[in-house]
């Protein structure tokens, strides 16, 4: 399934579901590999970062540079995969789960102070000075019960997120 | 209704936001750094403008026809840890424009649906390509031999005996070209229904026109020999449009030089004022759309001074897509797939001109005309740059999410 052919057949399809535990129905698993066909130019079966960017909304995303980490070079199972935690069904947890992965860049699996300070320098860019985001960071940090030096794990990300549910959902367009 | 808001389909009346204030637009910071960065959305022949209100409508905004949740969301009191940290908005955005985006749309091409799936549907449409390729497609190729030939043999003379009689000679040249076209649009068997008056040969009027392939500019020269601007193009195109298109006055630009376009803006304006010249043609969208949508007109051809005559163009898909995705094929073959295929049908209508209303400027112009050609031709709009299909969006935009992101913490952070 590593090649891009244009045509997907059942057990294609039965296995993709199978690895994504059937978050996307058959349909959407079609339809997303039409998408993906039409990203992948050259039928490399992979989506270079280039192509991803080709996406004028993906492009002017303020993240897009630590999602292109995450999705460059990804085979269609993969890309499904991913784009699995942006479905209904998918749990809070998943969801937390891909939240945390974009914070730590470098998969160590703890997401330091100057990880946090990253993310909040792409989204706000110039409009807020390093230090006022240090300061703000520091003060919510305490509030919660951290200090500057704490690592932040999975589980910490989840208790911090709480039962107020995580809205993350994308629909995938079924023609 | 989902779907609306996932990819943004426009209207040109702005969508409310629930709870965002306006976009900044007016922002001291964007302004003094907004002249370097109008890359995505500049237009082209449009001289880098010192007005200050035009500098603020570089374009609809594009924020408000997008789907965006990002920010932190409504002031929900005090800002948490939790808050901070929840980035899903920005990534649902990012995750939206993966799955589909209304820009990616325009260019689709729609292969035709094969219909040849069984026993004696099959047959007839073996029939039917041996019919296309081996009947129709010489008798054309035939048809558009002699054409040439005739048009040579007759412009070549033309050209060079009659140098003295200038105006004899542009007409002769004129007739020719327009002969020519029709010679080309016979070797497709096009079927051109016409509506609406006739360009007539005027100073002081330009025509735009929706853009879907190259050959928009030959089904339109069969009936009236414009004077186009074109992007020059190699090969045996770029030939034909130094010679042949060069005597009926066209103007040719490069999009990868930067400077090129206040040379283009300059030449264009010179031949809007000369009297003699033919009528000048102008594609605003700047790159070839697949005739469903239309993406946002370049201001140039708007802020000539001069009327503006709209045309739209409508291609019937059942016969050929006739859509020239320049990323995929050559001119060569998609002339040649045109050629084998049974016919390229097609609607031209010349729509009311248009001149710019007080008060209005260039881009609300040409935003109102896309919509008069949008609505005609049954095209959806979008609020795209043609141009982002050969560079990346201007940092502006990022800015600009950047930005309401900023004055959504700082706003929080002072809630007590």
């Amino acid at each position: 399934m590593g090649n891009a052919s244009s045509m997907l057949t059942q057990y294609d399809i039965e296995e993709v579901q199978d690895y994504c535990h059937n978050l996307f129905s058959q349909q959407e698993i079609v339809s997303l590999y039409q998408r993906f066909c039409q990203l992948d130019r050259n039928a490399k079966g992979f989506i270079s970062a280039d192509e991803f960017l080709s996406v004028p909304e993906f492009a002017m995303n303020p993240l897009s540079q630590r999602l292109l980490k995450m999705v460059d070079g990804l085979n269609f199972k993969d890309f499904v995969a991913f784009l699995s935690a942006f479905t209904a069904k998918a749990s809070v947890e998943q969801k937390i789960q891909l939240i945390f992965k974009v914070y730590d860049s470098d998969g160590n699996g703890k997401v330091s102070f100057n990880d946090i300070l990253e993310v909040l320098r792409d989204l706000s860019g110039s409009f807020i000075s390093d230090d006022q985001r240090e300061q703000v960071l520091t003060q919510l940090l305490k509030e919660a019960g951290y200090s500057r030096d704490s690592y932040l794990m999975l589980d910490d990300f989840i208790k911090v997120f709480g039962s107020s549910g995580l809205k993350m959902e994308v629909e995938v367009p079924v023609d | 209704m989902k779907k609306e808001k996932l990819f943004g389909f426009i209207n040109i009346k702005k969508k409310e936001k629930e709870e965002k204030k306006p976009k900044p637009n007016k922002n001291p910071n964007s302004q003094t750094k907004s002249e370097s960065e109008r890359e995505g959305m500049s237009s082209r022949g449009g001289k880098l403008s010192s007005s200050s209100s035009e500098l603020d409508l570089d374009g609809p905004n594009i924020e408000d026809y997008l789907p965006s949740g990002s920010s932190i969301n409504e002031p929900r009191g005090k800002l948490r840890l939790r808050d901070l940290l929840d980035i899903s908005p920005t990534l649902t955005e990012a995750a939206g424009a993966i799955v589909d985006d209304s820009f990616t749309r325009c260019f689709k091409s729609n292969p035709p649906e094969p219909w040849n799936w069984n026993v004696y549907l099959f047959p007839l449409w073996c029939f039917g390509v041996a019919v296309r390729y081996l009947i129709l497609f010489p008798a054309r190729v035939v048809v558009l031999t002699i054409g040439w030939i005739i048009f040579l043999s007759s412009f070549i003379p033309v050209h060079f005996l009659l140098k003295g009689h200038d105006k004899l000679r542009k007409k002769m040249e004129r007739v020719l070209v327009e002969l020519m076209c029709s010679f080309f649009v016979a070797s497709w068997t096009g079927v051109v229904k016409y509506h609406g008056p006739r360009p007539s040969i005027r100073p002081k009027q330009v025509f735009v026109a929706n853009h879907t392939s190259m050959i928009d500019f030959i089904i339109l020269e069969q009936m009236t020999a414009f004077a186009v601007i074109m992007q020059k193009h190699p090969g045996w195109v770029g030939l034909l449009q130094s010679t042949i298109l060069e005597s009926v006055g066209c103007i040719w630009f490069n999009r990868s030089e930067a400077k090129d376009r206040e040379i283009v803006a300059k030449k264009l304006r010179d031949h809007v004022q000369g009297v003699d010249n033919n009528p000048l043609l102008i594609f605003p969208e700047g790159t070839c759309i697949n005739n469903q949508y239309s993406v946002m007109f370049k201001k140039g051809a708007f802020e000539l001074g001069c009327t503006v005559c709209p045309i739209a163009i409508k291609y019937n898909k059942i016969f050929v897509d006739a859509f020239w995705n320049s990323r995929k094929q050559s001119f060569t073959m998609h002339l040649l797939q045109l050629m084998t295929s049974w016919a390229v049908v097609c609607d031209v209508w010349y729509l009311e001109p248009q001149n710019l209303r007080p008060g209005e400027t260039p881009i609300e112009f040409a935003e109102r005309v896309r919509d008069i050609i949008s609505v005609r031709a049954g095209l959806k709009k979008v609020p795209w740059d043609g141009y982002l299909k050969y560079s990346r969006p201007s940092p502006k935009h990022r800015e600009r999410k950047q930005q309401s992101f900023a004055e959504s913490v700082l706003l929080r952070l002072e809630e007590k």
